[in-house]
């Protein structure tokens, strides 16, 4: 059984249907890349699996369990967690508080051991603040040291993608979704990243669904593709066997104008 | 701003070490300022505050009204002779004739434009319309001619415009000192100021050292103060004496005292800990009697405001829901305070006010959960407006007949017995100032263990992105209802002590205006730092107790100086550091711009770093 298992699933914006019945399965240990043209259909499906929109049909299970209908905290809680395409930290807290807050649905104290300032209290604080400092040394010496205490918004953009992708480590997920991690990097960071994905995979033992328009990222990081458009699958593959696909080039480039008449 | 673009055009310029020239004190903006005082200058006349404050007499015969009119071109006049701020990438603007004739400008504009004024109002009866601009202003022949100072028309007239273009061009002259020196001289002023508008507390404050430490301190009263002004003498000694402590304490390599405490070796510094923490003690103990009753009373309402700026400052500073209705938290906690323990009261229970405190916790937690739940998923305007209702509602049902068997109606709950602590009763304001400090500190402790917690994590996330702060998995419904349960219980309390103290309550004490109070003290103090907020409540609800003048004209500065933070200072008056950060946000991109602009010139690259802006 997959890790993730997606049927039928549609979502309409008004007239436009955003996914069209849309089936996938995502086996554990994977890194699926999911790419298609603008407006394909992709962050949508993002969305959906995290509850942040609810989809009009169809069902997304996740290690057995239907996922449809609960709140992204709960579904946080179920071990998915994602970025986002625009980058979206809490700008005015720490780098360090930024991961430890994703660690709220992990921890338990509550206002009053807050204030008493139990044992256990001080415990969970300390285990927070390991696992937060631990995620961020995932991305070598950019995001620690002096770096824990500064504001979000003093890091530099790729930082801040960094730090979005700490952050989603840090809950302790089985899956990620990471919503084009290298937009607006650099070619040496995109490289970069793309080998860390692959470790991310290896050393944390996690499952990847990757959106990403960069190809280099998608050939170098996923080992399965699959390829969106107007909301459905229209291929799914390795890179290789994607890239020479009828559709998908057409789905790109258009169809050749001696093709339709 | 608008002179960026053409300075870069030849970029590099390689004028001091590869910067841009320095950016200039631009003469516009003296005239813009000028303007923008003259109507002040004018507005404060016509709507009465400056013959209301010409009656108390500040500085040996200037009377505070015309203190008024004077300060004007000075405040404006150092607004207009400030240098642009340093920019990365310009040299830095150096000290020039620029500054006084910013100022110069701007101080003969606010005269002309009250010039303007005087010629209208002389002319034009206009009291038919504005009843407070009155004849004492400008027009009574024997009267006080507050606008010529007391002279005929011509010399009048020429008098203010001399005056206020010497006192504004002075006030941008600072600007020609170095920044220590400045700031020196503008502590020396405000010292002058705080002695001479704070002339009761001052003079109370040295009758109590008197009365409680037997410190003989008639002299220096009697130095200080002829009557109710200060006298020039001592302005002058006060001055020098503000001027010297600054220079003093802020000598360049002086170690702050708190390094200092801090590299003693263990044991002493321990023994100065304790020390300070026993000075600490000593003093509280012997305010209350030192303040005297009154100081003591004036106090004790803004100590509750403290309390419920406190509590506020969670819901709207950490949490960032903006809750217009907070004085409903407050009334519940006063109401069932007054209802368990007054002998008469609708229950007639006649309980302690120990045994009520926990009902008065549950009570106040139940409100915040009762508004919190329904505003569940509103964000900003709404829940203000919604929030807004719910304290209106709370109001209109402790007013209403069909509560009035239990709550009294618009009779209200009397005889709330006092706070009695083992054998000694919490009577009088000056008693009262113990329990509530002791809230007070336990309010503030509260809010810095919140603020390093989970919970604290949880809300902060919430105020910045919802959406996101739910994705990471922070259960918003949880978030929101302890954040206003939190206040709530803190706002109850502080309605608690309000009801002992006052041993009376009335539906109209908690009107909406209790509510608008707390919040600007709250944005003013700087929303989520625990000093500022008590700082905030301090300044912003104690000052216009003691300064009667101000009594009518409160709000007017509420508003003004809401207006003016939002402006120049959004971050509040002690802000918490990321906030400061995070709001001159704006400096830091234009820099990045500047920068990219001056280093990719040569090829013509733009820096991409400034598309972010």
């Amino acid at each position: 059984m997959a890790l993730l298992e997606i049927r039928q699933l549609v979502k309409d914006f008004g007239g436009v249907r955003a996914i069209d019945r849309l089936d996938l399965d995502v086996e554990e240990g994977q890194i699926v890349g999911v790419i298609g043209p603008n407006g394909a259909g992709k962050t949508t499906l993002f969305n959906a699996i995290t509850g942040m929109i609810p989809p009009d049909a169809g069902d997304i299970v996740f290690d057995g369990e239907s996922i449809v209908g609960l709140r992204p905290s709960q579904i946080m809680e179920r071990r998915i967690s994602r970025t986002f395409q625009t980058v979206r930290l809490f700008s005015e807290m720490t780098v360090r508080e930024n991961v430890m807050v994703a660690r709220h649905c992990r921890t338990r104290s509550g206002v009053l051991r807050s204030i008493l300032r139990t044992p256990a209290f001080r415990r969970e604080e300390a285990e927070t603040k390991r696992r937060a400092e631990e995620a961020l040394a995932f991305f070598g010496s950019r995001l620690v040291g002096y770096r824990f205490d500064m504001p979000a918004m003093s890091l530099s953009y790729a930082n801040r993608r960094r730090l979005e992708i700490a952050r989603a480590m840090a809950s302790g997920p089985k899956l990620i979704l990471l919503d084009e991690p290298t937009a607006g990097m650099n070619p040496r960071e995109t490289k970069e990243l793309t080998d860390l994905i692959r470790q991310m995979r290896d050393h944390l033992e996690v499952t990847i669904l990757l959106i990403e328009h960069e190809m280099r990222v998608v050939r170098g990081a996923s080992g399965h593709v699959v390829v969106l458009d107007f909301g459905q699958k229209i291929a799914e593959g390795s890179f290789d066997e994607i890239v020479t696909n009828e559709r998908v080039i057409e789905a790109y480039l258009g169809r050749k104008a001696t093709a339709e008449t | 701003m608008t002179t960026i673009p053409a300075a870069v055009a030849p970029v590099p310029v390689t004028d001091a070490g590869g910067l841009l020239p320095a950016r200039q004190v631009d003469l516009r903006r003296g005239v813009r300022l000028g303007l923008i005082g003259g109507t002040t200058a004018v507005f404060v006349s016509a709507i009465g505050m400056v013959e209301d404050f010409s009656g108390r007499e500040v500085l040996d015969e200037l009377s505070l009204g015309t203190a008024l009119l004077l300060a004007i071109p000075l405040v404006f006049g150092y607004m207009a002779g400030r240098p642009p701020a340093q920019l990365e990438g310009f040299a830095p603007t150096r000290p020039g004739w620029r500054s006084p004739v910013a100022g110069l400008m701007a101080g003969l504009l606010t005269g002309a434009v009250v010039a303007a004024f005087v010629a209208l109002i002389i002319n034009v009866n206009l009291r038919e319309y504005f009843i407070n601009i009155t004849p004492a202003l400008a027009e009574d022949e024997d009267g006080p001619r507050l606008l010529l100072y007391g002279r005929s028309l011509g010399p009048g007239l020429g008098l203010m415009l001399g005056l206020n273009a010497a006192l504004a061009a002075a006030g941008a002259a600072l600007h020609l000192l170095a920044t220590r020196l400045r700031r020196a001289i503008l502590a020396g002023v405000a010292w002058v100021t705080a002695f001479a508008l704070l002339q009761p507390f001052v003079q109370q404050v040295l009758r109590g050292i008197r009365d409680e430490l037997q410190i003989e301190t008639g002299p220096l009263s009697r130095f200080l103060y002829r009557g109710d002004s200060l006298r020039i003498a001592a302005a002058v000694a006060v001055a020098l004496a503000a001027v010297g402590l600054y220079l003093w304490t802020r000598r360049p390599g002086r170690i702050p005292l708190r390094t200092q405490v801090g590299r003693l070796p263990d044991r002493p510094r321990r023994l100065a800990l304790g020390a300070g923490l026993l000075v600490a003690l000593l003093v509280v103990g012997i305010l209350p009697s030192v303040l005297g009753s009154f100081l003591s009373e004036v106090l004790g309402v803004a100590g509750i405001f403290v309390l419920m700026a406190l509590g506020l400052n969670i819901v709207v500073g950490y949490a960032g829901l903006l809750d217009l209705g907070y004085v409903a938290f407050f009334a519940v906690g006063a109401y069932i305070t007054a209802i368990l323990t007054s002998p008469t009261g609708g229950l007639e229970a006649g309980w302690t006010f120990w045994a009520a405190v926990p009902f008065v916790l549950l009570a106040a937690a139940a409100a915040g959960l009762l508004v919190g739940t329904p505003v569940l998923r509103m964000r900003g305007d709404y829940l203000a407006i919604v929030t807004l209702g719910f304290g209106e509602i709370a109001r209109i049902l402790f007013l209403s007949d069909w509560l009035a068997p239990t709550f009294g109606g618009a009779q209200g709950i009397k005889r709330i017995p006092d706070i009695v602590i083992g054998p000694f009763e919490i009577r009088g304001p000056q008693a009262f100032l113990y329990p509530l400090l002791v809230l007070i500190l336990l309010a503030a402790y509260v809010s810095y263990a919140l603020q390093n917690s989970r919970i604290g994590r949880a809300w902060m996330a919430m105020r910045e992105d919802e959406s996101v702060a739910e994705a990471v998995g922070v259960n918003i419904v949880a978030a929101k209802l302890s954040a206003f349960i939190v206040g709530a219980i803190l706002a109850g309390l502080g309605g608690a002590l309000f009801a002992t103290k006052i041993g009376s309550i009335f539906p109209n004490s908690f009107d909406i205006i209790v509510s608008i109070t707390v919040l600007v003290v709250v944005i003013a103090g700087g929303m989520a730092s625990v000093p500022g907020v008590i700082l905030g409540a301090v300044v912003l609800v104690g000052l216009p107790e003691l300064l009667r003048e101000f009594e009518d004209y409160r709000f007017l500065i509420y508003g003004t100086l809401l207006i003016f933070m939002m402006l120049r200072r959004p971050e509040g008056f002690i802000p918490s550091r990321r906030r400061a950060q995070e709001l001159h946000e704006a400096d830091i991109e234009q820099d990045a711009w500047v920068r990219a602009r001056a280093e990719g010139g040569a090829d013509g690259a733009v820096g991409s770093t400034a598309s972010g802006g």
